[in-house]
């Protein structure tokens, strides 16, 4: 060995050379390094700006979803209207539909605007009242027909103001806009400014963006997401429920107990290809077993979280399964060399430690699930849903929408005060997802300090 | 995964094992396959109670494929089929009735890499005694831990801080915990394979001292690339080459005066 070293390579003194200065290939290495390093750079500068790109859009457009303009009137629930019979009688009371309402919400604001001492300026009291929402009189119904002692009593109540109002106090609607625009006119916004002064009329952070339902085209003022976050919620539960017990399970066979043959290859072959398939093919699957065949309800989220199972599987078991290679083997030999069974072995020790893998992989999964939109539209949760579905595990049978649809469907509605809304619900999945994301995290943290 | 079949060679193999009163592990005929790869031929091999017994040889002659028949750690290599019996105490342990689980209760091993579990030092030696239900009490599992932290001689380096990690002991200490891990499910044979060729010379005397100090107890057989080691722990040595058990001695005449010519060799330094 060490003749053949001599006799080949001079030795090092006669190659004279100074530390100093650079050969041709230290700099050619250098410079390729440099170039190399210069690429990343601009491939993590492109990757920040699209993010920051994106953040601004939405939030820009989206933020003032949280706010709201409201007017505030007190409004005295008028028994002669309300409850004719003066029995106080629940069912009676019902019978008065939201056109017995409008009235008093007309009355109350006239009332109003000559205690302010606000002048009209030609605009009729019917044509002040459009600045107030169309589902203020439903609310108003809502809140009598819970409390039926209210009648007869004068209650202040934060109403929403229509939707071109809103619009007007978040810059979508001009005094230009306004004068093309059958909905409103610029008197009723020198009308609304004069509300503002006077302080009937404001802006609040929108609960209801949370809690209500949607709302129909011509409301969008009223539109929230709260069916869709429960209908979100419920079918992340289902996947959580079924596809991280089944995922494990499966990948703890597939990777510790099943014997290598070509049976197990083709599996493994077709679980890759199956986190390949696109979503809305887990869709129409959906809706070919569970709805045609199996007979379940559409729109409902027990179905969408049937599907997205389906869909996230693949994810979790691949995930799950490099985390189990990742172990060491030696950590297995040790618990076998004190006799643990296999079982043991993978439960005690090999588990725990590719739990932080699982956890990411299970987390990814799930955060891909709640963004998915096609397989959801197929199965008809893009219905209009305006009731609340029941709580769970009836409220799984029960029809209900889903964050990314409601994106969608109300990007496709006509009035632009839904594209305000569709932003504002992105970020809420957004918030939804780094939330998620969070979890992740401190799950993995927990899990790692264990040792 | 269980693609070991397994035979019985001949049916006066276990007879003959009982009357040999003298060995712990007989080896008849043992023949292992990984796959189409012949990686032992025919051993044959008696290991004697409460002594060390040394397999040396060349790299890759098959010491670790036939130190892991003995506890049927190579149940856990799907290619890998062994023929052939190996008694220990005169019972068969390929024989199908036979747990492999509970075996290696009875065979702890030290792997060559310090492999501690990344969990306390407490948890590490309690584990074994917890999983085969050793202890009643709590205070029964410390008595264990003790015990066998005391038989590893790391009891003092170590009772002040059982909770801490054992993943961040020195790699000498690892290697004692691990043993204090085999010795806590009182095993009466333990295999040890290179248990020292990650450790310095110091540790390595300490590990060393530890196996003299075992050997009272218990059945030793451990698997060594070096010579010297082999001629200080060891009363037998067995010298393997190319899948071959070639030569079965008392340790001092191996070292002094070999049978076989190989064997001569490969202690003179001439392969390997
Ligand atoms: N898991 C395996 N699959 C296939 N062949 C193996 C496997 N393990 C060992 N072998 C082969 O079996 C033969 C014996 O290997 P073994 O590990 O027993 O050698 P060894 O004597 O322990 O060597 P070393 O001193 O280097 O540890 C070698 O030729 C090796 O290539
Ligand atoms: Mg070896």
């Amino acid at each position: 060995m060490t003749d053949i070293t001599a006799a080949g390579i001079p030795p090092a003194e006669t190659q004279k050379k100074s530390l100093l200065t650079l050969d041709d290939r230290t700099r050619r290495r250098n410079a390729a390094e440099m170039r190399f390093r210069m690429m990343g750079k601009i491939g993590v500068l492109i990757g920040i700006l699209a993010l920051v790109g994106l953040l601004t859009s939405i939030l820009s457009n989206g933020l003032s979803s949280f706010q709201q303009t409201f007017i505030t009137l007190d409004i005295h629930l008028d028994p002669a209207r309300l409850d004719k019979s003066g029995n106080r009688n629940p069912e009676e009371i019902a019978k008065v539909t939201t056109f017995g309402y409008a009235p008093l919400i007309e009355k109350a604001l006239s009332e109003a605007m000559t205690a302010k001492g606000i002048l009209g300026n030609g605009v009729t009291v019917k044509a002040a009242a459009e600045l107030i929402s169309k589902e203020a009189p439903a609310d108003l119904r809502n809140y009598v027909i819970a409390d039926p002692q209210s009648i007869g009593q004068t209650v202040s109540f934060k109403l929403l103001a229509a939707g071109r109002i809103d619009g007007y106090y978040k810059g979508r609607v001009t005094m230009e806009s306004a004068k093309l625009d059958r909905n409103i006119s610029p008197e009723q916004l020198l009308l609304a400014d004069k509300l503002k002064s006077a302080g009937l009329l404001t802006t609040k952070f929108n609960w209801s963006f949370f809690t209500a339902p949607d709302a129909s085209d011509t409301r969008p003022e009223a539109a929230g997401l709260g069916v869709a976050i429960i209908g979100s919620l419920y079918m992340m539960l289902i996947v959580l429920v079924l596809s991280l017990p089944i995922g494990v399970a499966a990948s703890i066979y597939l990777e510790e107990f099943a014997p290598q043959n070509k049976f197990t290859d083709l599996i493994e072959v077709n679980i890759a290809n199956l986190a390949a398939v696109p979503s809305v093919v887990f869709g129409i699957l959906g809706l070919a077993i569970f709805i045609n065949f199996a007979g379940m309800p559409q729109s409902a989220p027990v179905v969408g979280g049937l599907v997205l199972t389906l869909m996230t599987l693949p994810t979790i078991i691949i995930a799950t399964r490099a985390a189990f290679k990742s172990v060491p083997p030696s950590i297995r030999d040790a618990a076998l060399g004190v006799g643990a069974s296999k079982m043991q072995a993978i439960f005690h020790h090999v588990l725990p430690l590719a739990m932080p893998g699982v956890l990411t992989g299970t987390i990814i999964g799930l955060a891909r699930a709640l963004g998915e939109t096609a397989p959801l539209l197929l199965i008809g949760m893009v219905a209009f849903v305006r009731e609340y579905p029941a709580g769970p595990p009836d409220g799984f049978f029960d029809p209900a929408s889903a964050l990314p649809v409601q994106v969608y469907n109300w990007t496709q509605r006509g009035d632009p005060a839904f594209i305000e809304r569709a932003s504002g619900a992105i970020i809420v999945l957004l918030i939804f997802l780094i939330t998620m994301n969070m979890v992740a995290i401190i799950l993995r943290s927990r899990f790692e300090r264990r040792w | 995964m269980n693609s070991i079949s397994t035979m019985i060679t001949t049916t006066t193999s276990t007879t003959k094992a009982a009357t040999m009163s003298e060995s712990k592990i007989s080896a008849r005929n043992v023949q292992v396959f990984y796959g189409e790869k012949h990686a032992l031929r025919d051993v044959n091999i008696e290991i004697r109670p409460r002594s060390v017994t040394a397999f040396i040889g060349p790299s890759g002659c098959g010491k670790s494929t036939f130190l892991r028949c003995l506890n049927r750690m190579n149940d856990t290599i799907a290619s890998c089929r062994v023929e052939g019996s190996i008694g220990i105490d005169g019972e068969n342990i390929y024989d199908p009735k036979v747990d492999p689980v509970q075996l290696r209760a009875k065979v702890g091993m030290v792997f060559q890499k310090p492999n501690p579990f990344p969990k306390s030092i407490y948890e590490n030696v309690a584990y074994g005694p917890r999983i085969h239900g050793l202890a009643r009490k709590k205070s029964d599992l410390d008595d264990i831990v003790a015990s066998a932290l005391q038989k590893a001689g790391l009891w003092n380096e170590v009772k002040d801080r059982l909770q801490e990690s054992g993943t961040g002991l020195s790699g000498g200490q690892q290697q004692r915990l691990c043993i204090a891990r085999a010795v806590a499910v009182s095993p009466e044979i333990i295999l040890m394979d290179e248990p020292c060729s990650a450790l310095d010379p110091i540790a390595t005397a300490k590990v060393e001292e530890l196996i003299h100090e075992l050997r009272s107890n218990y059945t030793i057989v451990i698997v060594t690339h070096s010579m010297q080691q082999a001629a200080r722990v060891s009363q037998r040595t067995a010298m393997f080459h190319l899948g071959l058990l070639v030569e079965e001695n008392d340790t001092d005449k191996m070292f002094t005066n070999p049978d076989d010519q190989r064997t001569q060799d490969y202690i003179m330094g001439r392969f390997g």
